[in-house]
């Protein structure tokens, strides 16, 4: 099977998908770039390198470069899921969700709801995440925790370019309103991706290391630092089953459930802050239906309770890494 | 004047049911069977349904905060409306959006809005899909004065000019935003001016004249149709009510509202001249009102009698699968 990195996957992704659907057009700020200039028309293909090539393929008409206007891109958006478009709108980073979070919040999860089942909004939101760049407290957040609290809007976190590419293809035949969130630390990371379409669905969360000793839950970048551990905990005789979430809402409360059943102890690794979050929310899940399996307490390996800082050295501080949640487990297994 | 007797009589027919049904709505609110909150459009009417006069199923409208009126002018259902407002079974929406969100994607109606200025973002969302689908179509948003001072206004008047959206904003202007003068809020002092100034024509009309709304309106929408791009109008007429029903109304002068009603009332300018026009006579107009009343009454005690949601209703309609 041929190797892809996570932006192929992604970029294979979105081009199957408007080759299938005439109403799959792709929004966002240079998602083509160049709009209006003397350069290149498809210059950038997003500041990622994603939607590089759509352009070419598919025209203005259906890869959308928008101004620097992000309440307007996801309103947009979201008026055209409503009235028969499936678009695909990209914001650069999710921490930019301060600027447009109403036309989510109030507007494209609300719409089914609020119009008693008459609304359709097949609207998918692919936005960026995640520490390493030093890019800093403005460009770094994890904010899946908050889509996940909305009732309405389905969230996907993909921790590897396989998942990647079919919980994409998923999200844009899906007739909800989908956020898909890309560790931009991923972008350049290969699996076995095939070449032809194919979806996961959501609500399915991936046991993608097995033991019996120890739960951890993780997911997008996480999945790779709680394998590790994992790894590394085997070397010492502890079996630590780990669970891919793939999509935080839906959310996979029985492959956690029965897992914890098993082992009797939860670790969750999460790059977000604690407060009110995906670990906080498992934990919560675990003490409410598994507290008579529990053999210990939950651990919960997260950012602090801090913005993400600049300086190199104080964002490996902020991150959660293997060493961190191999401490955890063996605080809980003693 | 190019409007048959047959076009006349639809838009009297739309203006006087929206009159019958708000002054009813502002009555049964007052009873205090009517839960949340109901803004009221009449004064009105002439924006509304000059705007829409001229629009089929595949366009599709963008309503504001005060959405009654722009749903009857699209041709909403009455009785589905009232029984909405009441949060009853059968409503337009179920009983789960009420006033401020009431919506019928059917009839090419996108929702009134409860956050005031986000339905322009998503009225060029709908241009977006008529111009990739090639429906034909047209998307017209209406914007009140007091949203038209929110960024989502601005940034959606810049995307429509630059993708060349076939687009129509209506900015209904009644002087009064909530409880704050126009005069006061909007810095410029011009709407009209201030929309023109991202690209793209926008007239000042007299929002109480029906005939000057839909002459305005139909050079708007046939640019849109023929692929030249988003225009607008600014159109002034008074609100009769207050923000919300049940506003005290202490910041506007004592006599005004009478005034308003007296000397330049929508309906009384259109009846004047059609009559004076010897288009259509008293009786005919008489009777279209009368309809309208027994409409309107007829939608209040359906939704008097209709039940509530059941516990069944409460999680349905959140995703379509999940």
């Amino acid at each position: 099977m041929p190797q892809k990195t996570m932006r192929q996957a992604i970029n294979e992704a979105l081009r199957q998908e408007m080759e299938r659907d005439p109403r799959v057009v792709v929004i966002g700020e240079d998602v083509a770039g160049g709009a209006g200039l003397d350069g290149e028309a498809d210059a950038f293909g997003g500041v990622m390198g994603v939607t590089k090539g759509l352009y070419g393929q598919f025209g203005e008409g259906r890869v959308i470069d928008t101004p620097i206007s992000e309440t307007a891109i996801m309103g947009m958006a979201a008026g055209s899921a409503a009235t028969g478009l499936r678009p695909v709108a990209e914001l650069m980073f999710c921490d930019f969700m301060g600027v447009c979070f109403d036309q989510i919040l109030n507007q494209a999860a609300k719409f089914r709801y609020m119009f008693g089942g008459k609304a359709t909004t097949p609207l998918v939101v692919r936005t960026t995440y995640g520490a390493g760049l030093g890019a800093a407290a403005q460009h770094s957040q994890s904010l899946y925790g908050m889509f996940t609290a909305v009732p309405g809007i389905k969230c996907v976190v993909p921790s590897n370019a396989y998942d990647a590419k079919g919980l994409l293809i998923q999200a844009i035949r899906d007739d909800d309103p989908v956020i898909f969130f890309e560790h931009k630390m991923m972008y350049d990371l290969r699996d076995e991706v095939p070449d032809e379409a194919y979806t996961i669905p959501f609500g399915e969360a991936n046991i993608v290391h097995n033991g019996g000793d120890v739960t951890i839950v993780a997911l997008g970048n996480m999945v790779r630092v709680a394998v590790k551990a994992a790894e590394k905990l085997s070397e010492d005789g502890i079996g630590a089953e780990v669970i891919d979430l793939r999509t935080t809402s839906p959310l996979d409360e029985e492959t956690i459930l029965e897992s914890v059943e098993e082992t009797g102890r939860l670790v969750v690794v999460d790059e977000a802050n604690p407060r009110c979050g995906i670990a906080a929310d498992i934990s919560a899940l675990v003490a409410r239906e598994a507290f008579e399996m529990l053999k210990s307490p939950v651990r919960m390996v997260t950012a602090p309770h801090a913005p993400v800082p600049f300086a190199p050295e104080l964002e490996k501080l902020y991150l959660p890494n293997a060493d961190k949640v191999i401490a955890a487990v063996r605080e809980i297994i003693g | 004047m190019q409007l048959s007797r047959d076009d006349l009589r639809t838009a009297y027919r739309a203006m006087v049911t929206i009159r019958e049904f708000e002054e009813r709505v502002a009555v049964e609110f007052e009873t205090g069977d009517m839960p949340g909150f109901v803004h009221l459009y009449a004064g009105e009417e002439a924006i509304a349904v000059g705007a829409c006069l001229d629009l089929d199923e595949k366009d599709i409208i963008g309503s504001t905060h005060r959405g009654h009126g722009h749903c009857i002018a699209k041709g909403c259902d009455i009785q589905g409306m009232m029984l909405e407002l009441f949060g009853r079974k059968g409503g337009l929406c179920g009983g789960k959006g009420g006033s401020m969100h009431i919506a019928d994607l059917d009839r090419g109606m996108m929702g009134a809005n409860g956050i005031v200025g986000a339905g322009a973002p998503l009225i060029v969302g709908a241009g977006l899909t008529a111009k990739t689908l090639k429906t034909g179509g047209v998307a017209i948003g209406f914007v009140g004065d007091g949203a038209t001072n929110q960024g989502a206004v601005f940034e959606a008047m810049n995307l429509a000019v630059v993708l060349a959206l076939p687009v129509v904003f209506v900015f209904e202007n009644n002087y009064i935003g909530e409880a704050t003068g126009v005069d006061y809020a909007v810095g410029s002092g011009d709407i009209a001016a201030r929309a023109a100034a991202f690209g793209m024509p926008v007239d000042k009309v007299d929002g109480r004249d029906f005939f000057v709304v839909h002459e305005a309106m139909r050079g708007c929408i046939e640019r849109a149709r023929n692929g030249d791009g988003p225009s607008g109008i600014e159109a002034l007429s008074p609100r009769y009510y207050g923000h919300f029903q049940g506003d005290p109304q202490n910041y506007r002068g004592a006599d005004e509202v009478e005034r308003y009603r007296a000397e330049h009332d929508c309906l009384k300018i259109f009846r004047q001249r059609v009559i004076d026009a010897k288009l259509l006579g008293d009786d005919d107009l008489d009777a279209i009102r009368a309809e309208a009343k027994a409409l309107v009454d007829g939608a209040v005690a359906a939704a008097r009698a209709a039940p509530p949601p059941g516990p069944s209703d409460l999680m349905t309609d959140i995703y379509v699968n999940y």
